[in-house]
């Protein structure tokens, strides 16, 4: 599925920096492999996200460093939140497209996964998926 | 369910549905004045029709803006000559500019992306457009040639930029010789800085990609460095200090503190164990999983931490006869991480020794 699918098929937008007009429109052609979604920083690290789209609700800078450390190609932000100019800029300056969408995040993954976009795969040795039951 | 009204990003999305190249992507980046020519021949209405066709002869060109004083006033190109020496021979070569330029201009501005000089070209099949700048003066022309050159050289420019600043690095360790090498980065990360949080992280996965790491390992590193780097922004009171020794096989990071220590190490490396506060767990971190994930990352992981002890303080009071005594935590001393990583042979950043490397190339 390629960037340009997502944007359709969830009706997203690109957060951009003030500065910037309109996204590069060869991100538009960016194959993703995978789709995860998590609100927790340390989950998104157990999974292998690489060439993935990263869906959450989280809008701090730190969710662009974390999509950067596992080679995210994109980050979709749901329930129509508007990140704050220091995530645009960081997502900017990594190279990551910011998008976001009015939906919530069932029903951006619900239908991202009916087109055939595969779910990210838990990484061999990360921490048990009910260690945040604690 | 409300939906976001249809944006002009959405409206490119489906113009851009096709395959785009780098090129075309360029040709939105890239600025008509980056490749017009800027020397440009110019006559002025006023020049007689053989002195044009004697400059086009000795300039190899094929076309001139028609200046006056400083104002565009129209172009003439080699069709106009022809004109003129069709309607009446060589008599028609003492006329003027004036009576056979062009006076319907197609200019195009200096700040225009290059992708206007195209649509122009393509809608009006010239050979060449006008440049003006803001004040509406001649400030160049612009050719498919000029384009096309401008392209090749940024989409060269664009190859070259990193590919130069990884060969710098890539060579690192087969330029420099000594009995060991080792390269080292020092990060100092400030306590609660969630805006910056995770910038060194990144440098450091970007600096292992320009010395020639493969990405697994980067983002090996990255992970284990970005866990640790968010330790410290959480937990340690003033922050704490990153260092990465990179030597051809293996590197070695060291993440220190001088917070209030961990209690109980073992009870830390448990999932989902953790003491943040619920601020911190509102950000998305605190999970108790970090710890955790900079194990599976790692090759070698080293935990020394000195937390708070109890300390029993004694003062004598009067004549020493009697003692007051008081507990109170002596401070803790801070954390050191190590987190060290082995590179196999054929992921060695020495390129004389990576043999699977030298074949890649």
């Amino acid at each position: 599925m390629r960037l340009a699918d997502v944007l359709n098929i969830v009706q997203a937008r690109f957060f951009l920096p003030d500065s910037v007009q309109s996204p590069s429109p060869s991100v538009l052609n960016r194959e993703l492999r995978v789709g995860g979604s998590a609100d927790l920083m340390s989950d998104v690290l157990c999974y292998d996200m690489s060439q993935g789209l990263l869906i959450t609700g989280l809008i701090n800078p730190q969710t662009v460093r974390t999509a950067e450390m596992v080679d995210v190609a994109a980050i979709l932000i749901v329930r129509g939140k508007t990140p704050p100019p220091e995530t645009i800029r960081t997502a900017w300056e990594a190279g990551i497209p910011l998008l976001g969408t009015q939906m919530t995040m069932f029903e951006a993954c619900g239908r991202l996964y009916m087109a055939n976009l595969p779910s990210a795969v838990r990484f061999a040795g990360a921490p048990p998926p009910d260690c945040t039951a604690h | 369910m409300a939906q976001l009204p249809l944006s002009e990003q959405d409206m490119l999305v489906d113009r851009g549905a096709g395959f785009i190249t780098r090129a075309e992507e360029l040709a939105y980046e890239l600025k008509v004045e980056q490749v017009m020519t800027r020397d440009v021949k110019t006559v002025t209405p006023r020049t007689l029709i053989i002195d044009v066709l004697n400059l086009f002869r000795e300039a190899r060109i094929s076309g001139a803006p028609v200046v006056d004083q400083d104002r565009l006033v129209g172009v003439i190109s080699i069709e106009d000559l022809i004109r003129a020496l069709r309607d009446s021979g060589r008599s028609e070569l003492r006329a003027s500019v004036s009576d056979y330029m062009t006076t319907r201009l197609v200019t195009v501005n200096v700040y225009d992306s290059i992708i206007e000089a195209l649509k122009l070209f393509a809608k009006t099949k010239l050979g060449r457009l006008l440049v003006v700048d803001r004040a509406g003066r001649l400030a160049g022309i612009i050719t498919k040639g000029d384009i096309t050159r401008g392209l090749l050289n940024a989409l060269q420019r664009d190859i070259e930029t990193e590919e130069l600043k990884r060969y710098r690095a890539s060579h690192l360790f087969e330029d420099i010789i000594s009995d060991r090498t080792s390269l080292i980065l020092r990060y100092h990360i400030a306590p609660r800085d969630f805006i910056n949080g995770g910038a060194a992280s990144s440098n450091i996965k970007r600096a292992l990609l320009r010395l020639g790491a493969n990405p697994q390992l980067a983002r090996r590193c990255g992970v284990a460095v970005y866990e640790a780097e968010m330790n410290l922004i959480i937990h340690a009171t003033n922050g704490g200090d990153i260092e990465v020794e990179i030597e051809p096989h293996q590197i070695v990071i060291h993440v220190t503190d001088d917070g209030p220590g961990i209690e109980d190490i073992e009870q830390a490396m448990q999932p989902g164990f953790s003491t943040a506060p619920p601020e911190i767990r509102e950000l998305g971190f605190g999970a108790g999983m970090g710890l955790q994930n900079i194990k599976r990352s790692v090759d070698e992981l080293n935990i020394e931490s000195t937390p708070a002890r109890p300390r029993l303080i004694m003062k004598p009071k009067r004549g020493r006869e009697e003692w007051e005594l008081s507990r109170e935590p002596a401070p803790g001393q801070g954390t050191r991480l190590t987190m060290k990583f082995f590179l196999q042979a054929d992921q060695s950043l020495e390129r004389h020794s990576s043999t699977g490397r030298e074949s890649a190339e």
